[in-house]
């Protein structure tokens, strides 16, 4: 099984798809003879041509809604946004069109476009170059939303978000593009329904549920806390839209307590939903309120302070120390 | 009764745009229509243009503070960019090769008008008066701005691309009303003013240029639009943004483009305030695209080597706009090598002084940035703040315990 970074994986998932369906393609600013400003879609226009890895004029709102025109006609668009804060010139597209036309048309079309966002912080950016915007996707029905945390998911959800029949929005976590791991490209394994939750520690006494960037650090979390005699599960959750409520929820009954930790701000944010459903779905097995680890109601800080704002282990663990405070 | 409604039919292009238009498609260079040039690539002065009669009348002290402004901003430019390199700065975005563009441009601004630049507009803010040392606030990560941008009337920098140039055109039609309510309360004007609005040839494919242009048409606003084609957003060449010259789409939205040689720094200054003249006084917008090269990466995380050939560089460096103007000073005898070595001595005291503030700067707390988020009290940031305090005075008393029984378990310390 070959070793790979994230940001490789997520290639030989694209380079993969383009070769297996001509009606894959790729669209984006940078992508081309740079490979992109990550080095994701590296090699590829060398590979495919420059018909099928398109750099486009500097415009997301233009790469989204040319996608969709694009799927209608056929293909399988992958758009490229070059960064997470830059995505809100396509918002328009994405959340008006591309969410909604198949139920528009009342299941007539299909628009399987995959949109692909480098997203969140941690790697002392400037302005725009650090958000997690997934909240304000998630809330918008018609889209799925789909973010690895490790190699072997980054490559077979990129070639799952191209195959899925829906529109996908592939937030990929780039603090961790240079994370390794082995990647079975033969056998997705585990990872073969993109939309279910993966419990990657067991544990008996509280859940951890993160995605993307956090999973590492909810893990670290995690482990630090065993060293107290605690016993932590911590959930990937994978998919934020669908969420898979079976597993988280099946999680909590076992433990009894539930810390959700996410870059994005906790106000308005996933966290809120996490908790709300499983009060809903397991009020009596929850020893303790559920707790949100998150940033704050303010925009993404300046770089200095970032690592005041992200939430890292200690966060983690001071919110665990709540939950078994009750 | 009809004839009160309005017609749905277009009125001709006025008589006086029209004039405007052909007069300007008789500039001519390089091949380039409507291209113009006062300066050739040997510094030497070109007396065929309309807007040669505009720089003839300087001075010899503000060509000599032309030259003086694009060296000092290249001399810093260069620091910024070593001091990233030297890993004090998360990023910088130099602007080597732009220096006419900028200095020229901003120079042709008066106080009263209003700047809206992107992210790589250093040498305007040097004319505009901002300390440059304030520039490297945001590239070192402790501010998101780092000057007071009602000081100079000098916006903060916008990242996302042109985002800023509704907002100028939406100024400029500030400007408009403040002299018509004036007007109608019998009240003095205003100063005539107007803004520019600066964005790169990628930026002109975003629907926001596009809607500006929409809006500053419709309303005539006293707005100048400034491209910067430096022919490469970041891999992409200006070929992929457009397929025509950038300025030949101002015709479609009826209003004065031109395209000016942007490494030639008295051809952008007399352009630019032509510009500036027009929207002031009433007439409207004007697209400008200074035609110009980046001569270095796009930002210091970019290697332009991956998708640009050494003899395109090589091309634009014989059009360096700092020799060539410099040629122009010596050839006139308006400057001498007393002048050069002063204006040199005096750049590297820049690069000392903006090289001592970088390092001085001091972050921000995280509290005083949640502070600034909403300008009225706001409960849900009190309570956040009132939160994280508490939690990171728990860190202060966990370290004081820990110091104070350096010989018991520092984990029983808690959190
Ligand atoms: C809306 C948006 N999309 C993408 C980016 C990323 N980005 C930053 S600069 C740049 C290229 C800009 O090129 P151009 O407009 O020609 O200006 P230049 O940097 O060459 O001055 C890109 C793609 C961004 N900042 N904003």
């Amino acid at each position: 099984m070959p070793t790979m970074t994230l940001a490789k994986a997520i290639n030989a998932g694209l380079r993969d798809a383009l070769a297996a369906d001509e009606m894959v393609m790729l669209m984006g600013e940078d992508i081309g003879s740079l490979g992109g400003v990550y080095r994701v879609t590296e090699g590829l226009k060398a590979e495919f041509g420059e018909d099928r890895v398109v750099d486009s004029p500097l415009a997301e709102s233009g790469i989204v809604g040319t996608s969709i025109g694009l799927s209608l006609r056929g293909y399988r668009p992958v758009g490229e946004i070059q960064f997470d804060g830059f995505v809100f010139p396509g918002f328009n597209q994405i959340t008006t069109q591309l969410a909604k036309l198949h139920a528009r048309s009342r299941g007539q079309l299909t628009v399987p476009v995959t949109i692909r966002i480098p997203y969140g912080g941690g790697i002392g950016s400037v302005e725009h170059h650090s958000e997690s915007p997934e909240a304000l996707f998630a809330h918008t029905a018609g889209l799925r939303i789909l973010t690895p945390s490790n190699p072997h998911d980054g490559y077979w959800m990129t070639r799952q978000a191209i195959e899925c029949e829906d529109p996908v929005i592939l937030f990929e976590p780039k603090r961790r593009y240079w994370l390794k791991g082995e990647v079975d490209l033969e056998d997705p394994g585990t990872s073969a329904d993109p939309f279910r939750a993966h419990i990657v520690r067991e544990g008996s006494d509280a859940t951890v549920v993160a995605y993307g960037p956090l999973v590492p650090v909810a893990l670290a979390a995690a482990e630090a806390a065993a060293e107290d005699g605690r016993s932590v599960e911590v959930v990937d959750l994978r998919s934020l839209s669908p969420i898979d409520f079976e597993t988280v929820t099946a999680s909590v009954r076992k433990t009894g307590r539930l810390v959700v930790a996410h870059e994005a701000p906790t106000f308005g944010g996933l966290g809120g939903e996490i908790a709300a459903r499983v009060s809903e779905r397991a009020f009596l097995s929850l020893e303790a309120p559920v707790i949100r680890v998150g940033g704050f109601h303010m925009p993404y800080p300046v770089s200095k302070v970032e690592g005041q704002y992200l939430p890292d282990i200690d966060r983690i663990l001071e919110a665990l120390d709540r939950a078994f405070a009750y | 009764m009809a004839g009160e409604l309005p017609t749905t039919e277009f009125d001709d292009i006025p008589e006086e745009l029209l004039d405007e238009l052909e007069a300007l498609a008789h500039e001519r260079t390089e091949g380039h229509v409507n291209m113009v040039q006062l300066l050739d690539e040997d510094g030497r002065f070109l007396n065929r243009s309309h807007f040669a009669e505009r720089a003839a009348s300087l001075s010899v002290d503000e060509l000599r503070a032309l030259y003086r402004d694009m060296a000092m901003i290249r001399r810093f430019d260069a620091e910024a960019t070593a001091l990233q390199r030297q890993g004090q700065l998360s990023l910088w975005v130099p602007v080597r090769g732009q220096e006419a563009a900028q200095i020229g441009s901003g120079r042709a601004t008066l106080p009263q008008d209003y700047i809206f630049p992107t992210y790589r507009e250093h040498g305007v803010a040097l004319t505009r008066g901002v300390e440059l040392g304030e520039l490297l606030r945001q590239f070192r990560g402790v501010s998101n701005g780092g000057w007071d941008p009602k000081e100079n009337n000098f916006h903060l920098y916008t990242l996302v691309l042109a985002a800023q140039v509704p907002h100028a055109v939406g100024y400029a039609m500030g400007l408009q009303r403040d002299a018509s309510r004036a007007a109608a309360a019998g009240r003095e004007l205003p100063e005539p003013a107007a803004t520019i609005a600066y964005f790169g040839d990628g930026a002109s494919s975003e629907g926001d240029v596009h809607e500006s242009m929409v809006f500053a048409a419709s309303f005539k606003a006293p707005v100048v639009f400034f491209c910067q084609n430096n022919q490469w957003a970041i891999s992409v060449p200006t070929q992929v943004q457009s397929r025509i010259p950038l300025h030949n789409r101002a015709k479609g939205y009826g209003f004065p483009g031109l395209r000016v040689d942007g490494n030639d720094v008295l051809a952008v200054r007399a352009v630019t305030e032509w510009a500036l003249e027009r929207a002031r006084s009433g007439k409207g917008p004007v697209l400008i695209e200074a035609y110009t090269y980046r001569q270095g990466a796009h930002t210091t995380a970019d290697d332009p080597t991956k998708y640009r050939l050494t003899a395109e560089e090589e091309s634009w460096l014989a059009k360096d706009p700092i020799t060539r103007f410099e040629k122009f000073l010596r050839a006139e005898g308006h400057a001498d090598e007393a002048f050069f070595a002063e204006v040199a001595a005096e750049a590297e005291a820049l690069a000392a002084k903006s090289r001592r503030d970088v390092l001085a700067f001091e972050a921000p707390s995280l509290a005083a940035e949640m502070q600034n988020v909403y300008a009225e009290r706001h409960p849900l940031v009190e309570e956040e703040l009132a939160w994280h305090l508490e939690y990171e005075a728990g860190f202060a008393d966990a370290d004081a315990g820990a110091d104070a029984n350096a010989d018991t378990d520092a984990a029983e310390g808690g959190r």
